[in-house]
């Protein structure tokens, strides 16, 4: 069971974030980016990481996608779409993640414990809103507020940049 | 061992892979839009692995980390497009190739 979920969501995954990389259509780039942030949702909870999950799915596949859709639209970009591929840069990157990857199991095997199989429900180690809340308001609180300064600065600093006439 | 259980290593082998696939198209596309959503796929290969060894380990922690990765990334989206649209606004353009000015 294990295996089949996560071999099924990998491929997946993998194949939708090719996409996003390789396709030329930025709005079947946005699509792409949407099917792979929601393989990953799936892969958290194959983690059994549930409010991970249900966050991933609102915050990325929702709100972040709908700006990156509302820009696409904004900005009506279908020229970059006829440049060359710059090939020897495309190879050099190609052989050094062929590198990388040749270097994984090297770097798995290094840490013996990770050959432990995660099986669903091993422990109870499932984590949902209770728990990561529970975390959140007491040993993360300063972080958490922190946080909360960042979105608003954030927030305001959209709304200045993106001011028609930043003169007056 | 492949096909065996599935371990710790085979998520880690993974989000290896998904920040591969993110930093060649961070490296080799043009438009900045798109290396806009590589770096998504940046972030979440990075949370994937801060999940599984959550997982691994048996505590929240990671995941709690992971909750503000996942709230910087939505600022860090925000911001970037907006730049991105004022950068529109005075080039007409999204390719890198074209803000090149700043280059030493």
């Amino acid at each position: 069971m294990e295996q089949f979920f996560f071999w099924s969501l990998a491929v997946g995954l993998l194949a939708a974030a090719t996409s996003v990389v390789t396709l030329r259509n930025p709005v079947t780039n946005a699509v792409c980016l949407v099917v792979t942030l929601v393989f990953q949702a799936a892969l958290f909870i194959t983690l059994e990481a549930t409010f991970l999950a249900a966050v991933q799915v609102i915050v990325y596949a929702g709100a972040v996608m709908v700006l990156f859709l509302f820009v696409i639209m904004l900005l009506d970009v279908k020229a970059e779409a006829r440049r060359p591929i710059p090939w020897p840069k495309v190879a050099a990157v190609l052989v050094g993640a062929a590198a990388v990857v040749a270097g994984v199991p090297k770097l798995v095997a290094a840490f013996p414990a990770a050959r432990e199989p995660l099986r669903w429900s091993a422990q109870s180690s499932t984590f949902g809103a209770k728990e990561l809340g529970a975390l959140l308001f007491t040993s993360y609180a300063p972080l958490f507020l922190a946080t909360g300064v960042l979105l608003l600065v954030a927030t305001i600093g959209v709304v200045v940049l993106c001011r028609r006439d930043p003169g007056s | 061992m492949m096909l065996g259980e599935i371990t710790l290593g085979h998520y880690l082998a993974l989000s290896t892979l998904l920040f591969l696939v993110g930093l060649a198209g961070v490296l080799l596309r043009r438009s900045l839009l798109i290396v806009m959503m590589s770096l998504e796929l940046l972030l979440n290969a990075a949370n994937l692995a801060l999940v599984a060894a959550a997982r691994f380990k048996g505590i929240p922690d990671p995941q709690v980390a992971v909750f503000f990765v996942i709230t910087v990334a939505a600022a860090e989206v925000a911001v970037g497009l907006a730049i991105l649209v004022a950068i529109f606004r005075l080039k007409k353009t999204t390719s890198a190739e074209d803000f090149a000015s700043l280059k030493f």
